[in-house]
């Protein structure tokens, strides 16, 4: 035990650590507060496939050799995250399939950008950490803690402003938009918001499973709590102590960070099912 | 005095009219019915009122503007709302929304009156319950006591007893007849003749052969003879 405490602080002495953990905790945070919307309204597939096409854009970023890629991958996920909301309201092409079909794609044609033009000596290795973010967390130079800082405050403080109207939103579209609530506007918002969520998150746990962040700690917190402000809660509190604890332990134990983080989000999912049949909520 | 009025309206989707034409106006106090057969085009005139769909041509005029005219609107209940996790009192209170950006949070007020809708609707015990566990007559309560906040004289339901069981939807009737003699307006979709006959003072038919009048006109005519025979079939 004493050991393990030691080789903790011993980690914690280095600033990348540090830094990692923030990040990680701020990510969890955010990603946690609109999972509780997205879950409720159908809509994470739209996580599912935004992290596809962040991938794409990450691609396409490290081909053109950008110092700084978040700056070319947040607007391109944004402007998707606007075309797969435009095209769920498309009759043509029906929501769930145009977003199969932009996230596959993008996954494709990133890997095969890769694959044609990247300089790197190791693309598997590229590939595999940006789809399970096995490393770059612990990768983050002070700029890039900062900005991830500032997106969080800007996300918790949209979340809180307009906590009221996406309940409504969410609940009940139809009532929310024949009450005077400009919905199309709040859906966008959701979707931006989401977008900038996923590009953040992917540093931590890769765009594959970036949607597992976004959704588990929403799902855990629906098993046991029955108001909608107390889901929202419990679904923050699960998500940052699950992120905290899955990096302590890929830290201690040396296994890839994304995918501990999401084993935690698991068991905690399990454990919470058990604790609502325990004490009979319904659903 | 006059709520609203239709203009020469054609309704539809997608610039496919469903219904042309419809021209009639709606008193305060009115308890107005809409009948007809499934298709025939009546929640797409619900729609149409509520303003979620833009009309093909002709318009409906309200006469305080549309910022001031409060809707109380009672929704078919949706597949999410089933299993949402949320709590009575969150779910009236959302009824008391702003239309501004600029106004996120309730405000005492808005507080007291989803207290007073609440409490008009018999669901006081019911406050801290989490909706998905109530009963469809229990829940139907929660969503007309969320249509009060954010009505002042105006509520318009769709099929507010579909699913209910005879005593809530007994239930259901008598509270919207208290309201209406409260003075509200009501704007009622049914596909009951009984509701019809019991509590409408107005009736809006839709299908090949569209017909405005009072009740009583209404159940002279042959449209509502063959309506109710129709219905009587249908019930066997």
């Amino acid at each position: 035990m004493m050991a393990l405490m030691e080789k903790i602080s011993l980690y914690l002495s280095y600033p990348f650590v540090r830094y990692a953990l923030i990040v990680g905790v701020l990510v969890a945070l955010c990603s946690s507060l609109l999972g509780v919307t997205l879950v409720l309204k159908r809509f994470s597939f739209i996580g599912d496939g935004l992290s596809h096409t962040a991938f794409g854009a990450m691609a396409v970023a490290a081909v053109l050799n950008l110092t700084n890629e978040i700056l070319f991958v947040l607007p391109a996920t944004v402007l998707c995250a606007i075309l797969l909301l435009r095209m769920g309201q498309n009759t043509k092409i029906k929501g769930d399939a145009a977003v199969a079909m932009l996230s596959v794609s993008s996954l494709a044609l990133g890997y095969l950008l890769m694959n044609l033009f990247s300089k790197s000596a190791n693309i598997s290795g590229d590939v595999c950490s940006t789809l399970f973010g096995s490393t770059s967390i612990l990768t983050l130079s002070l700029p890039e803690v900062w900005l991830c800082v500032i997106l969080s405050v800007l996300v918790v403080a949209i979340f809180v402003l307009f906590y009221n109207k996406l309940f409504a939103v969410t609940f009940d579209e139809n009532f929310a938009k024949a009450t005077g609530t400009n919905t199309d506007a709040y859906n966008l918002l959701i979707a931006v918001v989401v977008a900038v969520i996923i590009v953040l998150a992917m540093n931590l746990v890769g765009s594959l499973l970036v949607s597992a962040l976004i959704i588990f700690p929403a799902l855990s917190a629906m098993r046991v709590f029955k108001s909608f402000r107390g889901v929202t809660i419990c679904s923050a509190v699960v998500s940052v102590t699950a992120a905290f604890f899955g990096m302590m332990i890929s830290i201690v134990a040396g296994t890839p960070v994304g995918a501990t983080i999401v084993a935690v989000d698991l068991v905690v999912f399990g454990l919470f099912t058990v604790a609502g049949k325990g004490i009979g909520v319904k659903g | 005095m006059i709520q609203f009025v239709c203009q020469n309206l054609t309704i539809g989707y997608e610039g496919k009219p469903l219904l042309e034409h419809l021209s009639f106006s709606v008193n305060k106090g009115d308890y107005l019915c809409i009948v007809g057969e499934n298709g025939a085009g009546k929640t797409t005139f619900l729609k149409t009122l509520l303003g979620l769909l833009p009309p093909l041509k002709g318009n409906i005029q309200w006469t305080q503007s549309s910022q001031q005219q409060k809707i109380g609107y009672l929704p078919q209940q949706t597949e999410v709302q089933r299993d949402f996790p949320a709590s009575v009192w969150e779910i009236v209170l959302s009824g008391c929304q702003r239309s501004h950006w600029w106004q996120p949070f309730y405000s005492a007020q808005d507080k007291e009156k989803a207290e007073q809708a609440i409490k008009q609707m018999n669901i006081v015990p019911l406050k801290h319950r989490c909706y998905r566990e109530l009963s469809g007559g229990q829940q139907q309560r929660v969503l007309l006591a969320r249509a009060l906040c954010s009505a002042s004289d105006l509520l318009i339901l769709d099929e507010p007893v579909s699913g209910l069981d005879p005593k809530a939807t007994g239930e259901m009737y008598e509270m919207i007849r208290q309201l209406n003699q409260q003075g509200i307006t009501i704007v009622m979709i049914s596909h009951d003749m009984g509701a019809v006959i019991e509590d409408a003072t107005m009736v809006l038919h839709l299908g090949k052969n569209i017909f405005f009048g009072s009740k009583e006109e209404y159940l002279k005519t042959d449209i509502a003879r063959y309506f109710a025979l129709r219905q009587e079939e249908k019930e066997r």
